[in-house]
């Protein structure tokens, strides 16, 4: 890595805002990285790599060993998510009440794969392994509303909606 | 005309710095006085169960209405939101007090109804109410309900009575009493004493006992950390978040509690970031602890220190172990490390650190004020006190459960659960989250006693709550497969015997299931197994094999119907089986054909009808709606 000269590919970086993010809410403190990080990714909905060539500077934590962290975790992305995003339930109760079919069913029906965004950057597709209400499962996470006891129909109807915007 | 009455209300005592145990108490009296426990208040459960099922819009639609009502010479019943109240599948609940009537299952277009009639004139509404399966009459009082009568609630005590975004509502329900007592009564060797006696064991999975993990902490030079693990994992399993988020300040005081046995002065709290509710409850719990002086510097003037952070975690299975806990709280990678290296030494920051779970700091407080030998009353002679378990899957009442270890798991499934719905027989019981064991049932272990030794014996753990009821329709062989693929995905992937063991059992399960089969793969399976068990680093590779070790040991029938006849009888893998119409059962009443997405059934009125298998997805929907078991699995 060299020098201060970042260049924004896709996507334009705040740097002031880094700079809040990194200084001012977690006192540059290391220790802090992966709550930076996801505070980044809250704000961009991924992890730019502008941000994280900054933030490795300025904290002094090596570029590998910032990839390193956002390759481990799971609700890491270092690429761009799509504007509405569907999770899927695949925790043990709603898988044994058939959430795997409204995977296979989203994936058939828009041609993408789990963890994977649609090509026209209108849906990411995400299984999580549970968000704890098991008793309503199956259970479906769209745009961070939750509809419980989901199924092929429920999810047809939001993205139907989708379409029709 | 009368004034419509103001309740009495906590928000009008001021918050103060209190300065020492005694004023603790005296401000605890004004809040008590200033709180009318027979004063009208609906108490809504805003548990994560509740909220996905509308309980926010219920809550406005509430306050609506009671806005909207004439209150005159009355006094205005008051809106509390609580925490979850365990009783998931019935939500979004609602309780009206001082009565306890339980409404099941509300709607916003109920609000209404509910405020006019049962709050203005005292009736109650009959269709909001639970009526248990088997019951001719609806049961009114919460109380009274099975589900929560029969269970032992020492630990969710407060959960579904206080607001989680008050501590003020904490301290009327006696929060921070045991620390007040530990404060200005013990000395630390005491506090480890009593949790000594008790004979807590860690409620997270491992069983370790408490009192002698602290023991060993306390010897420590140093800086030494307290550390609670919610980083809750498991899939199915919501103990912790539900204490967190329903009643923050006993995990709080639990750490407290603990810093000041083990004269620590530094907590952290690991949370999963998937649970954001919990997050916030915690960070406000902290903040009002600290204003109130209950948390920080100099804790109720005795000199005490200690300083609580919360950090959250980034999605990582492997992060609920303590060493890759300790490692990500640096902000790090979570990498377990040898065992030879204990945490109590050398753990977070490299400095001696104690990681308890959120149910076992929850327990310590009550430990502190009624004593390790009370505690120890409850539950059995190795497994002391209650545990709770996340009661989910195919049984009737789904929700948070809190028994004496040592409960039947007949009276856990069909006392407190209500049983299997729709008919079908129970067929397995898992605990243990992913890389627990599934126990066969009805088969002899219906009445075994729930406790860490019991569980282990049968080939499954207590894990840290998750209890998954599995009825007939389950296969055990695909069950196996979807814990085995979790672990792969979730594998940290340092140490060989669990990434690799892992990928190839997955391979040789999902040939399993796809009709592909061959002898001598359950032989390879219990070998490579016994590999990841045996030489895995950590206790996720270390157990990793339980899922196929018994599934094979109590379903073994099962893995050779896949494998040597190609069948699945439970009609789960869909390359193994294919649904057909039993004629003479077949009534004709045509669901099957309207509720078919494929359009594959056709058949006359009255007359049997017949699934055209080319156009059969085997989507379940006529197996699953069919009244007369018409529809066969071959």
């Amino acid at each position: 890595m060299s020098g201060t000269e970042v260049i924004c590919q896709e996507i334009e970086v705040d740097y002031m805002l880094l700079d809040r993010i990194i200084n001012d809410d977690f006192g540059g403190n290391r220790e802090a990285m992966i709550m930076m990080m996801q505070a980044i990714q809250h704000n961009y909905r991924f992890l730019p790599e502008p941000a994280l060539k900054y933030l490795s500077q300025t904290i002094g934590v090596p570029l590998t060993k910032i990839y390193e962290v956002a390759t481990f975790y799971a609700s890491f992305s270092l690429e761009p998510k799509g504007k509405h995003i569907v999770q899927v339930c695949t925790g043990t109760a709603c898988h044994l009440k058939g959430s795997y079919r409204m995977v296979e069913h989203i994936c058939e029906r828009k041609g993408m794969e789990p963890g994977k965004t649609s090509e026209d950057m209108l849906l990411t597709l995400e299984t999580v392994n549970c968000v704890g209400a098991c008793a309503v499962a199956p259970v479906v996470v769209m745009d961070e509303k939750y509809y419980p006891k989901a199924d092929i129909k429920t999810v047809n109807e939001f993205l139907d909606g989708l379409n029709a915007q | 005309m009368a004034q419509a009455i103001s309740p009495a209300n906590i928000d009008n005592i001021p918050t103060i710095k209190i300065s020492s145990p005694r004023d603790l108490e005296e401000y605890r009296q004004a809040l008590l006085a200033a709180s009318d426990p027979n004063a009208p208040r609906i108490v809504v459960c805003c548990g994560t169960g509740c909220q996905a099922t509308g309980s926010v819009e219920v809550v406005e639609a509430l306050k609506a209405a009671v806005e909207e009502a004439g209150w005159e010479g009355k006094v205005i019943p008051s809106l509390k939101k609580t925490g979850c109240h365990g009783f998931c599948s019935r939500g979004p609940l609602v309780i009206i007090e001082p009565m306890d009537l339980f409404y099941q299952r509300v709607k916003g277009s109920d609000a209404a109804e509910i405020v006019n009639l049962t709050l203005m004139k005292g009736e109650v509404i009959k269709r909001l109410q639970y009526k248990p399966a088997d019951a001719k009459e609806p049961v009114a009082k919460s109380h009274d309900i099975p589900y929560y009568a029969k269970q032992t609630r020492i630990v969710l005590e407060n959960i579904g009575k206080i607001d989680p975004f008050e501590i003020k509502d904490a301290l009327v329900h006696g929060a921070y009493k045991s620390l007040a007592k530990a404060l200005t009564e013990m000395s630390p060797a005491q506090v480890i004493e009593e949790v000594s006696i008790s004979k807590l064991r860690g409620r997270g999975g491992g069983g370790f006992p408490t009192g002698l993990k602290w023991e060993s902490c306390a010897k420590q030079a140093g800086t030494r950390y307290v550390i609670c693990n919610a980083d809750e994992g498991d899939p199915g399993a919501f103990m912790d978040r539900s204490l967190l988020e329903g009643d923050p300040h006993r995990v709080l005081e639990g750490m407290a509690l603990t810093g000041y046995a083990l004269g620590s002065h530094r907590g952290y709290v690991y949370c999963r970031a998937e649970y954001p509710l919990a997050v916030r409850t915690l960070t406000n719990a902290i903040r009002q602890a600290e204003e109130l002086g209950l948390l920080g510097e100099n804790i109720l003037g005795t000199g005490f220190d200690f300083k609580l952070t919360i950090s959250t975690g980034a999605g990582a299975f492997v992060c609920g172990e303590s060493s890759a806990l300790m490692s990500s709280l640096e902000g790090k990678v979570g990498r377990p490390r040898p065992k030879y290296i204990r945490s109590v030494e050398k753990g977070f920051r490299d400095s001696p650190s104690n990681l308890n779970n959120v149910e076992t700091f929850a327990n310590v407080p009550m430990i502190v004020e009624k004593g390790g030998e009370w505690y120890k009353s409850i539950g059995t002679e190795r497994s002391t006190g209650t545990k709770v378990f996340a009661l989910t899957g195919n049984v009737y009442n789904i929700g948070l459960v809190e028994v004496p270890m040592g409960t039947s798991l007949r009276e856990i499934v069909y006392g407190i659960g209500g049983g299997i719905p729709n008919k079908k027989e129970l067929k397995a019981v898992q605990t243990g989250g992913p890389s627990g064991g599934c126990i066969p049932i009805p088969k002899k272990f219906l009445d075994i006693n729930v406790g860490f030794g019991k569980l282990a014996e049968v080939g499954s753990m207590m894990g840290s709550g998750g209890m998954i009821v599995m009825d007939e329709d389950t296969c055990m062989v695909e069950v196996a497969r979807y814990f085995i693929n979790f672990l792969v995905e979730e594998s940290c992937g340092q140490c060989t015997p669990c990434r690799e063991g892992l990928i190839r059992m997955v391979e040789i399960l999902t040939r399993i299931t796809k009709g592909q089969g061959r002898e001598g793969d359950i032989e390879a399976l219990q070998e490579i197994g016994e590999f990841t068990n045996n030489f895995s680093l950590c206790g996720l590779g270390t157990s990793a094999a339980n899922p196929v070790f018994s599934t094979i040991k109590y379903f073994r029938e099962e893995y050779e119907a896949h494998i040597y006849d190609k069948k699945c009888p439970a009609g789960v893998c869909k390359p193994l089986f294919h649904y057909e119409i039993d004629a003479e059962a077949c009534t004709g009443c045509g669901l099957c054909r309207m509720k078919c997405p494929a359009k594959a059934i056709a058949g006359e009125k009255k007359k049997p009808h017949a699934i055209d298998q080319s156009l059969c997805i085997k989507c379940m929907e006529c197996y699953r709606n069919c009244k007369f078991k018409s529809i066969r699995i071959l």
